[in-house]
């Protein structure tokens, strides 16, 4: 199990490899749909800061806020990263982002962006929504929320051993790919195609 | 008994306890892994999930998807009561944390915050026979929609012809290409024949169906079975990391087909397969 930081420098991302489990601590931003939809259209700054050497997490949360006003984190598993793909490369190279987590995996722009820019893939379990929330320590602010709505604001959030596996990495490696590859065959062999 | 509040508490247990026959096969899954594989840890988050989720009352999943209540009711009831109470029921089950603010308008992008929008939730109503009162609910998670799939038999392609054979192939299709973006391991709905809409009307009326139970009709139990084991054979995985469990079951149903059409409509569920049912009778509410 490696731990990892944010900040995390580009040295450090290139050294994971495919299959690495990891815990991640520091402060990152969750982004989804109509935010890469922004962050390419128009590149706010009000983000950069926040997701310099940080990482991106595709997560629309359920979240509580207290009588006092104070936001935290109920359910906030992962949502399906393969709908930021005309976006995420741009996104990782514009803001010096280090990793996007998400589940599902990305395609080939991905892959290339991760390789130019030096950033990974984390993927986290779908669906283990109450168990991430508990790792997320703190909400530190939300943007775009009036706007965009719960699901779609951007939430940045301080996680603490936040349990990932690094299922693409900077090199070109892609777990994705390779099941895809592997399972493609054995389709083939059953319906004899 | 007062009904808004049963509904609620349905709404409330459909997203915060996973049914029992639902866990017991995720552990068998589990046990099924090989020690210190991917998957093995990824059942295991699954299932300590599980548990939490059941523990504090908060959703297994954060998308606790689109809202999908199947009534059915004795003559004489009004409908208009029952859309009342569900809608109050998803509004306050939606500020105490239950539901996440899942209807947004495709016009402008506005979530309406609270669950409620132009069929939102989506409500089907059934009127019966018997004196009591069937209210079956279904959270259906959008990534797991979204690999939903419906096919028009022949697909030359595939060489999928008008028969059960071609039926099992683009099952296969379908699950292959859904990879892990359903959150697998997930459990097929399909339903065969009829038209584009009730083909899918059917497919996902069988997620209320218990795991294991098969069709009554043999040539479709069989076809269950078969499936069942041949998508376990792809080795796709939970969350498409690799493993031995691909899919959880699979549920197969048919309708009469108009003699041009072969359709077959496909739904996905992911593990997170949350559907409840609560029964009213003399007053009294049972859930299940």
């Amino acid at each position: 199990m490696i731990k990892l930081t944010i900040p995390i420098s580009d040295e450090e991302i290139r050294k994971l490899k495919v299959g690495d489990e990891v815990l991640l601590s520091g402060v990152i931003v969750t982004a989804r749909d109509q935010a890469h939809k922004l962050m390419v259209e128009e590149k706010p700054d009000f983000i950069r800061d926040d997701l310099k050497e940080s990482v991106i997490y595709h997560c629309g949360p359920v979240v509580k806020k207290s009588p006092e006003g104070v936001w935290s984190f109920v359910s906030a598993g992962p949502t399906t990263s393969i709908r930021e793909e005309p976006y995420q490369s741009d996104v990782i190279c514009e803001y010096t982002v280090r990793g996007v987590i998400g589940k599902g995996g990305m395609g080939d722009k991905t892959a290339e962006g991760l390789k130019k820019c030096g950033a990974v893939y984390f993927h986290a379990v779908g669906g283990a929504g109450t168990l991430i929330a508990n790792a997320v320590k703190m909400v530190k602010t939300v943007y775009k929320l009036e706007e965009f709505g719960t699901p779609e604001a951007f939430w940045v959030i301080e996680v603490e051993d936040l349990p990932l596996v690094v299922t693409m990495d900077s090199h070109g490696g892609s777990l994705h790919k390779e099941i895809l590859e592997k399972s493609t065959q054995i389709a083939n062999d059953i319906l004899k195609i | 008994m007062e009904l808004k509040s049963a509904i609620l508490e349905l709404i409330r247990q459909a997203a915060t306890d996973l049914s029992p026959d639902v866990e017991k096969v995720l552990s068998q899954a589990y046990e099924r892994e090989d020690k210190g594989a991917p998957a093995k840890s990824v059942f295991d988050t699954i299932l300590e999930n599980v548990r939490q989720a059941r523990e504090n009352s908060t959703p297994i999943c954060q998308d606790t998807g689109s809202l999908i209540f199947y009534i059915d009711f004795p003559e004489g009831h009004s409908e208009k009561s029952y859309r009342e109470a569900v809608n109050w029921a998803a509004v306050e089950a939606t500020n105490l944390q239950y539901l996440r603010p899942n209807a947004v308008d495709p016009v402008n992008g506005k979530n309406s915050g609270n669950n409620i929008g132009i069929n939102a939730p989506f409500l089907q109503f059934h009127q019966w026979d018997k004196d009591e009162v069937r209210i079956r609910l279904m959270l259906k998670g959008g990534g797991s929609e979204n690999v939903g799939a419906q096919y028009k038999l022949p697909q030359a392609p595939l060489k999928a012809g008008r028969d059960l054979k071609g039926v099992r192939k683009v099952i296969i299709d379908a699950v292959l290409k859904a990879q892990g973006l359903g959150c697998a391991p997930g459990v097929i709905g399909v339903g065969i024949g009829g038209d584009r809409v009730t083909s899918y009307i059917l497919s996902k009326k069988q997620f209320f169906k218990k795991i294991g139970q098969r069709n009554p009709r043999k040539e479709l139990a069989d076809l269950e079975v078969e499936l069942y084991k041949d998508l376990n054979k792809l080795g796709i995985g939970p969350m498409g990391f690799g493993g031995k469990t691909t899919v959880l079951d699979v549920f197969v149903e048919t309708q009469h087909r108009h003699p041009a059409c072969y359709f077959v409509a496909i739904s996905y569920t992911c593990w997170a397969f949350r559907r409840k049912s609560m029964t009213i009778r003399n007053g009294e509410v049972s859930y299940d």
